[in-house]
């Protein structure tokens, strides 16, 4: 089987990333790696850098990583985890501007396709 | 002390202290960010944070998500539990150290943003404590803790702050009271430790004024407007602590 590209889901809650997670594996099975990463350090409601990190490396593929966040600490924190990697892989993963659950199951469905990294973006951001 | 590189462009070296304090000589005398004293300043920024986490989360819960203090209070603390490592470094080492500790712990935005600031400072303060000669690098320089050093120092951290956040003064946020002590520190016209309190203290105060169009409070568009930003609240705070530490030591 052809690798697809993955997608990372971060949220401030636990249970709305792995939601999400969940309504886009419902679409495409094992065909595509979606990794949720919801919550603080405390197991709260935020974001963390270091859990970050660990989603996109467990994500991490050839195709590259489609990151979904969904308010500003998501998207900095994700930032900066994104910097964190090896300069080799940052270039494959991308944070997209689509709704966190409209846009995972789209951009899945479009990876699910083998569809490239910006198709799969685009896929994610066209849900507005 | 030792002697030190001099500062770029426009920024004078005079010392943070009070003219006063001069004692008869041209030039007030210079601050050394000596390891325990720097040790003092940590600690006294913990502790400060630790007292006011309930205040900042308050303020958060007012306009934002309101687990701002809750975040301080987990990223100091585990730089307080760093605090025997810190008292070991050099000042740039230290720097680089407490953000990427605030980073990995702080949480929310705050994180990336309080960890670029000190990470830059950290990279700024290096050429401070660097030795001239590169084949023979240790023992580094301490930190001379003239206005001169710390401008340069906090507009690294400040442009490190803004290109993280995309961010700018006039958005009320953290910047709101960095950006006018890194202006005042750059234009030499803050002669005393009290001055400086003072400053961010008001500009924080100040950020009351402004409409949020940064950071959660955005969300609110003119209901942020009466409420004092955390963010701007959490940095005046730690800008107190450190000020304090040098004021107890005079």
């Amino acid at each position: 089987m052809t690798e697809n590209v993955s997608i990372v889901i971060v949220s401030h809650s636990d249970l709305v990333a792995r939601g999400a997670a969940d309504m886009a594996r419902q679409m495409v099975g094992e065909a595509v790696v979606v990794v949720p990463c919801g919550g603080n350090k405390d197991g709260g409601l935020g974001t963390d850098v270091a859990a970050i990190l660990e989603a996109l490396k467990l994500a991490y593929c050839e195709r590259g990583v489609l990151v979904l966040v969904d308010l500003g600490g998501a998207e900095t924190n994700a930032e900066m985890a994104i910097e964190m990697l090896d300069r080799a892989h940052r270039s494959r993963v991308v944070i997209c501007d689509g709704p966190i659950v409209e846009g995972a199951v789209m951009a899945a469905a479009e990876a699910a396709g083998g569809a490239s990294l910006s198709k799969v973006k685009e896929a994610a951001e066209e849900y507005c | 002390m030792t002697s030190q590189p001099v500062p770029r462009g426009n920024v004078r070296p005079p010392a943070i202290g009070h003219p006063s304090e001069a004692g008869g000589s041209d030039r007030p005398p210079e601050r050394s960010f000596d390891q325990a004293t720097f040790c003092q300043m940590v600690e006294s920024t913990c502790v400060a944070i630790d007292e006011a986490a309930d205040y900042l989360s308050a303020l958060d819960q007012a306009i934002g998500d309101g687990d701002h203090g809750s975040n301080m209070r987990r990223g100091f603390s585990a730089v307080h539990r760093n605090i025997g490592d810190i008292s070991t470094m050099e000042f740039s080492e230290a720097c680089s150290l407490i953000g990427s500790t605030l980073l990995m712990n702080v949480g929310g935005a705050s994180g990336p943003l309080y960890g670029s600031l000190f990470m830059a400072f950290g990279n700024a303060s290096a050429r401070f404590t660097a030795t001239p000669d590169p084949a023979r690098p240790f023992p580094m320089r301490p930190f001379p803790g003239t206005t001169g050093a710390v401008a340069i120092m906090m507009r690294s951290g400040v442009e490190a702050v803004m290109a993280r956040g995309r961010s700018d003064i006039g958005a009320k946020t953290m910047l709101d009271v960095l950006v006018p002590l890194m202006l005042a520190l750059e234009s030499d016209t803050l002669h005393s430790l009290e001055n400086i309190c003072l400053l961010v203290n008001t500009a924080a105060d100040d950020t009351r004024n402004i409409v949020a169009t940064k950071g959660r409070a955005a969300y609110l568009g003119m209901r942020s407007l009466g409420h004092i930003d955390p963010g701007a609240a959490s940095a005046a705070i730690i800008v107190t602590a450190i000020c304090q530490t040098f004021m107890e030591k005079t």
